[in-house]
């Protein structure tokens, strides 16, 4: 066991662990943010997709260890205050959700996309969501969202 | 049948819980209020700690608050908004006054069992009438109060206003409506459908924003258990067969492991709802719990179906579909018509097995302890699982609580509770609370897979161009087959899935079937056998149309031969209708014929398309919601397969909630496309070789369609479900569209076109 001082959600949280931990179950078992999801734990599905120092990690496959002081910024703490990140109002908007459970890593995996490409391509949307398995299948919606974010973040 | 039963379940209970709930209402406070009492005031508010449940599924508080109850299970089809704003339209409520409760399992809710597309089928009348009779009592006790005729007063946006122009307020008329007696079925009138609000009209998912901030609770969610447990499985990979022996000392030796023991494995077959068993480990959290599994050093025994081969398997039910086999729907001599056809048909199709792999693996919290059990679980079947739950432990219904979080996708492997007793039994084993999780590889390695299944198609064309005869041979091992190793031959039921109900004119049919006994457990997945039914009839139907030398759309009207109500009774003892009478919900040719040559128009079918690019067209009857289905493919020079465009036409009845018809439609296209493209279990000596999403390929983004239209019938039918009936005339259109693209046939799935 060891001791990390981890900055999440632009706050520094404690946390007691096995180092080779992953990160996704330090966020739900540890700190119940639980909005991060298991879906894989091999990076294959993205489910589990946050932001460390803004790019978008597979948490199943980041062990706690390898973290540091590296900002990590999960779904309950894409939105500022009151008001949803532009990809989470572009999800609303869309109705993109179904079952719901994977779209926290999508929206995260959008979100960085959009951050380092304002205005992606088809191609460079597929590209970047590739990584990011929805079974019930709201890729087209999703699509649309990250091209209405992309249009409010060009502005 | 199915639904007509509900309905009366449901209006038994909620008249007696009406009875209880209104004498408990004479107990409550007198009204506190403070408004004028001049005729053009509105009294909007009654004592706000007034509570009025005039049935199961509605509760108006005196501040105006309705409470809905949402019984059906929530896995992605919209159904927690689809059925409360059903309610909410016929009882003239805000929605936005309007808080959804999730209902645990509960038989006095009327069927809960989340599964064939029932919910809107089932519930849509019942809720419409629990609805309007509350309208009805709150129209009443504005009249009582005002001293004026009920036919002066009408319920409008959770007011109710008299002619005159004054106006009560649905939280004023609580505790009034409370006090009435309930109204006899026949003087409550629904709404004519030109008024409805919600109905309809378009909505957002009432969990839309939990979603999008990460709030919304699955079946891991729930944390609110101090001193809660983490526990894995180590299963047979051989399903059901036992344990010889293992050692725990290194497990034991892994930080946070607090327990090692086993649960005994069924054998086989392992029913629908026992768990697998196994060696348990028992941990602090997640992590320890799977590196103590890992840790774990297990020899397991041979099973009865340690030889099992998926390859050797369907080779033979290949073999076998070419042998004459049991009759299940029979009309004219198809050998004599075959024997006189100037061309024949002929054609064999393969669907391998098939994992549900929802996003969500199955997983529940579970508390065991004094003689009651509480779990929170993403279940189809909550009742189903409160049953299983009291059976596995021993206990009276009434101790065992069923939570239904919301479900991280389903598609039928959640309708079977296994993995929620293992939570339970783990919990009473440990005496804390006990989480379960089922990693991706036991989620693919122990699935209830689809069926394996093998077809032979002979199809014959006389002189005449006509189409004369139809042999259909379906070998696959049934859903009972994993409770019962005496059911060995498809059921009824799933013959009915797209095999003998298939609705063409053609005077010499016959639908046999093989012995396939299960090997593994089978279950359904998302449309069940109308999956490889309808890719087989429905790419048949291609080839058919080729062979008499007309368009596929054209060959289908043909076929289908004048309008008329199919007597499927008449055609085969077997015929199942989705669990309702064909009298309640008829098989018209007209309304699929409708379908056909609406998606024909709206598809733009037949136009120009350059070298490599195909269009594809299959329909199909399912779940009583008829469905046509145009898919357009582009093939590149590397054989890789794009889906440009979908033309779905939807005929549902009563288009209930559009906005997520349109999303299940869209969603069922990608799921069948990642079906029909990617996805195959193999087994080897008894165990599957797929584990993860490396081995186990589902559609990603570049996979699916990149844009779907669904066109919906404007329809006062009653409504049907649409949560399976986009899957299968998807596949066959896909695959056709194959054909047009690149001239090859698809007779095995996935595609592989290299």
């Amino acid at each position: 066991m060891a001791n990390y001082q981890l900055n999440i959600n632009g706050e520094t949280r404690a946390v007691e662990a096995v180092p080779n931990t992953p990160l996704l179950w330090i966020l739900r078992d540890n700190l119940g943010l639980t909005g991060t999801k298991y879906g894989c734990g091999v990076a294959q599905c993205g489910a589990c997709t946050v932001h460390m120092d803004g790019a978008a990690v597979r948490s199943c496959s980041t062990p706690v260890s390898t973290v540091g002081t590296k900002k990590i910024t999960t779904i309950e703490g894409l939105a500022s205050n009151d008001s949803l990140h532009p990809v989470q109002e572009a999800w609303v908007q869309e109705n993109v959700p179904q079952c719901g459970y994977c779209q926290s890593g999508q929206i995260m995996s959008a979100a960085a996309l959009i951050e380092k490409n304002p205005a992606p391509t088809d191609e460079e949307i597929e590209a970047a969501m590739s990584g990011n398995i929805c079974r019930c299948g709201t890729y087209e919606r999703i699509r649309k969202a990250i091209k209405r974010a992309s249009n409010t973040a060009a502005k | 049948m199915k639904t007509a039963l509900n309905e009366s379940t449901i209006f038994k209970v909620s008249r007696r819980d009406f009875l209880k709930s209104t004498s408990m209402s004479m107990s409550g406070l007198l009204l506190g209020i403070s408004f004028s009492c001049s005729d053009t005031s509105k009294k909007l508010m009654g004592n706000p700690e007034y509570v009025f449940s005039p049935n199961l599924f509605i509760t108006l508080s005196g501040n105006g608050d309705v409470t809905l109850i949402a019984h059906r299970s929530e896995m992605g089809t919209g159904i927690r908004t689809s059925l409360p704003l059903v309610i909410a339209d016929e009882m003239e409520a805000d929605w936005n006054r309007i808080k959804i409760v999730q209902a645990t399992g509960d038989e006095k809710y009327g069927d809960q069992n989340t599964d064939g597309s029932y919910s809107v089928r089932m519930f849509f009348t019942p809720l419409r009438k629990a609805g309007a009779t509350v309208r009805y009592l709150l129209e009443q006790a504005a009249a009582k109060e005002w001293g004026v005729d009920v036919k002066e007063c009408k319920a409008q946006n959770h007011e109710v206003i008299h002619t005159s122009g004054k106006s009560l307020g649905y939280g004023y008329l609580a505790e009034k409506a409370a006090a009435l007696p309930l109204p006899d079925e026949g003087s409550v009138v629904l709404k004519s459908p030109k008024d409805f609000k919600y109905i309809t009209k378009q909505s957002s998912i009432v969990d839309l924003k939990d979603i999008v901030t990460g709030k919304a609770k699955f079946g891991l969610d729930n944390n609110h258990l101090p001193n809660t447990k983490v526990a894995v499985i180590k299963r047979n990979p051989e399903p059901g067969a036992g344990l010889k022996s293992f050692n725990a000392d290194k497990a034991m030796q892994v930080p946070g492991v607090i327990k090692v023991f086993t649960m005994k494995p069924p054998g086989f077959p392992t029913y629908l709802n026992k768990p697998l068993g196994g060696v348990v480990v028992v941990a602090e959290n997640t992590w320890a719990a799977l590196e103590g599994r890992k840790a774990v050093e297990v020899s397991w025994s041979k099973g009865i179906n340690g030889d099992y081969d998926s390859k050797a398997y369907n080779n033979d039910m290949l073999k076998r579909s070419k042998e004459k086999g049991k009759i299940r729907r029979e009309a004219g001599q198809v050998e004599k018509g075959l024997a006189n056809a100037k061309k024949v048909i002929e054609a064999d199709y393969m669907v391998p097995l098939l994992s549900h792999t929802p996003m969500e693996t199955p997983c529940a919290l579970a508390h065991t302890h004094d003689n009651v059990c509480e779990v929170w679980a993403p279940v189809q079947d909550p009742q189903g699982t409160r049953k299983t739950l009291a059976e596995a432990l021993g206990m009276d219904l009434k101790d065992v609580t069923v939570n239904v979080t919301l479900l991280g996708g389903a598609f039928g492997r959640k309708s079977k509770p296994d993995f929620v007793v293992e939570a339970a039994l783990i919990s009473k084993e440990m005496g804390t609370p006990v989480k379960i999780l089922w990693t991706r590889e036991d989620d693919i390695q122990h699935d209830f897979y689809h069926f394996p299944a093998a077809q032979y198609l002979k199809v014959g064309i006389d002189e005449n161009n006509k189409v004369t005869s139809w042999l259909h041979r379906s070998v696959f091992p049934p859903i009972d087959g994993t409770s019962n190793a005496k059911a060995n031959e498809a059921s009824g039921a799933e013959l009915s899935m797209g095999m003998i109900d298939i609705p063409y004119a053609i005077d010499n049919v016959c639908c046999e079937t093989q012995v396939a006994q299960a090997k593994t457990r089978i279950g359904w997945l998302r449309s069940v056998a109308n999956i490889h039914h309808t890719y087989a009839v429905g790419c048949t139907l291609d080839e058919v149309a080729e062979a008499r030398g007309v368009d596929p759309i054209q060959n289908m009207l043909d076929l289908l031969g004048t309008d008329r109500m199919i007597d499927f009774a008449s055609l085969s003892s077997e015929f199942w209708n989705y669990g309702e009478k064909i009298e309640d919900f008829p098989w018209s040719t007209a309304r699929f014929r409708n379908v056909i040559e609406t998606a024909r128009e709206k598809s733009n079918w037949g136009k120009n398309l350059p070298k490599g690019t195909g269009q594809g067209f299959a329909a199909h009857r399912s779940f009583l919601t008829y469905v046509a289905c145009v898919v357009e493919v582009t093939v590149d020079a590397n054989n890789k397969i794009k889906i440009p465009k979908v033309d779905y036409v939807v005929d549902c009845g009563v288009p209930v909630n559009p906005e997520r018809i349109k999303a299940q439609f869209e969603g069922g296209a990608a799921f069948a496309a990642s079906l029909a493209l990617k996805s195959e279990i193999t087994v080897s000596k008894g165990a599957v070789q797929q584990s993860n999403f490396h081995n186990y390929l589902v559609g990603r983004m570049s996979d699916s369609p990149y844009e779907t239209a669904v066109h919906i019938v404007e329809s006062n039918e009653k409504p049907t479900g649409v949560g399976e009936p986009p899957v299968p005339p998807f596949i066959p259109a896909l695959c056709n569209a194959i054909y047009k693209a690149t001239g090859k046939r698809i007779r095995q799935l996935p595609v592989r076109l290299a």
